[in-house]
């Protein structure tokens, strides 16, 4: 056991270890510099520019900002129907619970393809809705919820709820108040990650979306995946710089408070 | 105290917007996903052409075989680099770490753009062969390219949880095999890799579901690479194979999460895809 | 008495500075003899794992630090190769293989035939009495049967050296009683030169040859348990291994000058202030008329095989007095004491 050979075997892993990284973040690094390069075949010496960015606002600006409303609103959504609802499955317990709990995180183990075509099929005929953005935002709501409701569920069993409930109950306070009193502010740290979460995949959702989503109500990775198959290289880079300036400081916010419940990540 | 209700009575209260809304947006419309697969020429046979079917089986059995090879892949991969990772300290670890954990919110499109650029028909692969041999490899837009994106979105996933597992490891137990004269390649495979089975078992069985189901990937690459997920897609929008797609994507559902569940009772909860 | 096996051990100035700055171990300097069993006793953080650990082969002492197996510097020679056999607290045992795996695992590494290989596992099994687990994983185990697993597997490998690591803390205090005995013959039955990690003094009393005391990283005393028991060189000591009343006193023509009356030294007690240890047993009661030292019982706790009192007045702080479980006391009672002049130990200094 030499240690010329740790040295060599260390180097070795290293070296494997930045291949991989390469692999990564390469093309994320080209994609970045093609979006503010004036030519993406001629590199950086042809010069920076915002052009591109600019043209991806004046076409795809719908895109971004109904992105952003959509992610906001499946936010709130999911804060008014997972809060209380995993709020009243931890302190209900047994095998109810534990059953409606399974069929809320069936969405994560099917395919966001057949959840839209089964929403597709359902409801398809309401053509109001079909066309609405709305739409999209109950598939939305569908996928992000188990996030939601798992990482406020894990936050309630760390901070003993059930013991805080009865302190307050012994008090004199009436479910609703010990609700908004007691339970709700000492959930904070698992409701803020799972808010984090839901926002980030909202954005970034697309397998339920593109299936959803009409001419009219496209959202951001609709919008990409569109100017992949059409528009120039420098401007689909971007758009895509444009979508990691906004998936980015979420990504280090959800980093700063990992470790509270939800470990399923997104991306297909 | 007026309008103090019970416990129970504000429990159901809290519980009742979420079951109506998983109601109504997810169970009643699965539900007649699976009466819609069932209601096609063939009927309720249409659920046994997955298997049946020469081309759809075949579809099915390239999906399988590349998330399969996309998880055994990543799996090495992961291990090797995480491993390598939380055993050694040295200066720049944390930003290696970080810039292999960075792609981990991409959606399957942009994944698909990155491969794209690092092979498709301007990308950087093609440019350094041209270089090299004076042919341009192209391989982004089939099923190779599929795989590498595939590679591209489970690496970052897989490796944190390697991580974290190899993080929780015993040290007393490589200690104790030491003691007993195991060399670091014996100590590596009687102790380090059988205590990290639970986490391949686990991530493995995400990186394998995530890949099966997988579409945006797919579809940013080619819309003729022969996997399920695309099947479905085109039987659906191209061929107006109502049937025939609900019916396959019924099929991909339960395939995706019996591995889920399997894997689960094999290696613990917090096992779940994402879509 | 079966003969020695093993090696001699020589720990020589060995010192262990940490990466983050904590010293754990000041030089220190040991020799074990060949089949000896010694036992680092001392409260946690004293540097007895260090210690131990550096004899394995799992840290290396800083520069000038020695450690020799016979006349073998193993020093630099790392822990996969130095053939000891170690039991850790948690027994480290591989979950991934069955008893008869775990046990048979050194032997795989050194590439003995599965036939003899086989054999010497079902010597070990009987030697340590688990016969019937061999095929059972250590999961289906119970905490005493995975330690004699530990054992057995340390010992398969026919170690130079034993060395374990506080084996029976682990365990709860009936079951650890019942262990330590058959450790104890185990160990005997063995004669492999042992090292043996504890802070439990009357394991250490039980199993030791020779204990090693120590303290904040230095060793504050080496001896049989019978000198560490009856001539503890420091209060420290003193205080650590069984209960013991120290007095702080002047000695006055050949006695000891207490508020209770006199206490008469052994021969050559020098007169002056003197710091003096005495054993609650090795203090007897009578009828405090007559008595040269008496004093008040301020409380009585039977212990059942005997009473336990705390008398004041007899020195100046309160002492404990073990009496006889027969006798009638009460708190109030005035008491006479009686102590033998050689069963008190002069100790040196001050506190330590």
């Amino acid at each position: 056991m030499s240690p010329m050979r740790d040295r060599l075997i260390f180097i070795a892993q290293l070296a494997f270890t930045l291949l991989v990284a390469a692999f990564l973040i390469v093309p994320a690094a080209l994609s970045i510099t093609a979006g503010v390069t004036v030519n993406y075949f001629r590199g950086v010496q042809s010069g920076l520019t915002l052009e591109w960015v600019v043209q991806v606002w004046e076409l795809y600006a719908d895109t971004i900002l109904r992105s952003f409303a959509i992610a906001l609103s499946t936010l709130g959504a999911t804060l008014a129907l997972g809060v209380p609802g995993a709020y009243s499955l931890y302190v209900r317990g047994g095998r109810l619970a534990r059953t409606i709990e399974e069929i809320i995180t069936l969405p994560l183990a099917i395919p966001g393809l057949a959840i839209a075509l089964a929403l597709l099929l359902a409801y398809g005929g309401f053509s109001d809705f079909r066309r609405s953005w709305l739409f999209i935002l109950a598939g939305h709501v569908i996928f992000t919820l188990p996030f939601m409701v798992r990482s406020v569920i894990a936050v309630f069993a760390a901070i003993d709820v059930k013991t805080l409930d009865e302190g307050a109950a012994s008090l004199g306070a009436s479910p609703w108040r010990r609700f908004r009193d007691v339970i709700v502010p000492n959930a904070r740290p698992g409701i803020l990650a799972g808010s984090l979460m839901v926002v980030t995949l909202s954005l970034g959702e697309f397998n339920v979306t593109w299936m959803l989503s009409t001419p009219l109500t496209k959202t951001l990775p609709v919008g990409l995946a569109d100017s992949y198959a059409s528009m120039r290289l420098e401007v689909a880079s971007a758009y895509t710089l444009v979508f990691f300036v906004m998936i980015i400081p979420l990504l280090v916010a959800m980093q700063v408070f990992a470790g509270w419940g939800a470990t399923a990540r997104p991306a297909r | 105290m007026t309008g103090t209700m019970t416990l129970r009575s504000f429990l159901a209260l809290c519980l009742l917007p979420l079951a109506l809304a998983v109601t109504a947006f997810f169970l009643l419309p699965m539900a007649k996903l699976i009466a819609v697969g069932a209601s096609g020429k063939t009927g309720i046979a249409a659920y046994a052409a997955i298997l049946l079917d020469a081309r759809y089986r075949g579809t099915l059995i390239n999906t399988v075989l590349l998330a399969a090879a996309t998880t055994a892949a990543t799996l090495v991969i992961a291990t090797v680099a995480g491993l390598f990772l939380q055993r050694h300290r040295f200066p720049g670890r944390a930003v290696l770490v970080a810039l292999l954990t960075f792609p981990l919110a991409f959606p399957g499109v942009v994944v698909g753009f990155m491969i794209i650029l690092l092979a498709g028909r301007q990308g950087l692969i093609g440019e350094i062969t041209l270089r090299l041999i004076g042919e341009k490899e192209v391989w982004a837009y089939s099923i190779q390219g599929l795989f590498l994106g595939y590679l591209y979105f489970s690496i970052p996933r897989v490796i944190l949880t390697i991580m974290a597992a190899v993080e929780k490891l015993d040290p007393s137990l490589e200690e104790a095999a030491r003691a007993l004269g195991a060399g670091p390649l014996a100590v590596l495979r009687d102790v380090i890799l059988p205590a990290l089975r639970p986490a391949f078992i686990a991530s493995g069985a995400i990186a394998f579901a995530t890949a099966m189901g997988a579409f945006g990937t797919a579809f940013t690459l080619a819309t003729n690479i022969d996997v399920l997920p695309m099947l479905i897609y085109t039987e659906f929008t191209l061929s107006a194979n109502v049937a025939t797609a609900a019916a396959l994507s019924v099929g991909l559902g339960l395939v995706a999460w019996a591995i889920l569940a399997l894997a689960r009772s094999v290696a613990g909860n917090a096992v779940a895809a994402a879509g | 008495m079966t003969s020695a096996h093993g090696v001699t051990v020589r720990v020589e100035a060995c010192a262990k500075t940490f990466a983050d700055g904590t010293r754990a171990l000041e030089p220190v300097t040991l020799d074990i003899a060949r089949g000896e069993t010694v036992v680092l006793l001392g409260p946690s953080g004293c540097g007895k794992t260090t210690m131990l650990r550096i004899i394995a082969g799992l840290e290396q002492p800083d520069a000038g630090g020695r450690v020799l197996f016979g006349e073998a510097d193993v020093t630099r020679v790392p822990i996969e190769r130095r053939n000891v056999g170690m039991v850790f607290q948690s027994y480290a045992l591989f979950p991934n293989m069955t008893v008869a795996d775990n046990i048979g695992y050194g032997l795989k590494i050194r590439h003995v035939g599965a036939a003899e290989r086989k054999a010497r596992v079902a010597e070990l099994v009987a030697l340590t009495g688990i016969e019937g687990l061999e095929q059972r994983r250590v999961d289906q185990l119970s905490g005493g049967q995975r330690q004699r697993v530990a054992l057995a597997r340390a010992v398969a490998v026919r170690p130079s050296a034993l060395l374990l690591d506080e084996p029976l803390t682990a365990l709860d205090a009936a079951l650890r009683e019942r262990l330590r005995g058959e450790l104890d013959r185990l160990l005997r039955t063995l004669g492999i030169t042992t090292v043996y990690v504890t802070h439990d003094q009357a394991e250490a009393m039980a199993l030791g040859d020779r204990i090693v005391v120590m303290r904040r990283g230095a060793i504050a005393q080496t001896g049989t348990p019978r000198e560490i028991y009856f001539a503890p060189t420091s209060r420290f000591v003193a205080e650590f291994i069984g209960a013991a009343n120290i007095v702080e006193a002047e000695c006055v023509a050949g006695a000891l000058a207490l508020p209770g009356g006199r206490l008469p030294l052994a021969n050559g007690a020098a007169a002056g202030p003197v710091v003096a240890m005495i054993r609650p047993e090795s203090i007897a009661v009578a009828a405090p008329d007559g008595a040269s030292l008496t004093g008040s019982v301020d409380a009585v706790s039977f212990i059942g095989d005997r009473q336990r009192l705390t008398v004041s007045g007899a020195a100046p702080k309160p002492i404990l007095v073990d009496a006889p479980n027969s006798i009638e006391v009460k708190p109030g009672d005035r008491v006479g004491l009686a102590v033998d002049p050689a069963a008190v130990r002069l100790l040196p200094g001050g506190p330590t």
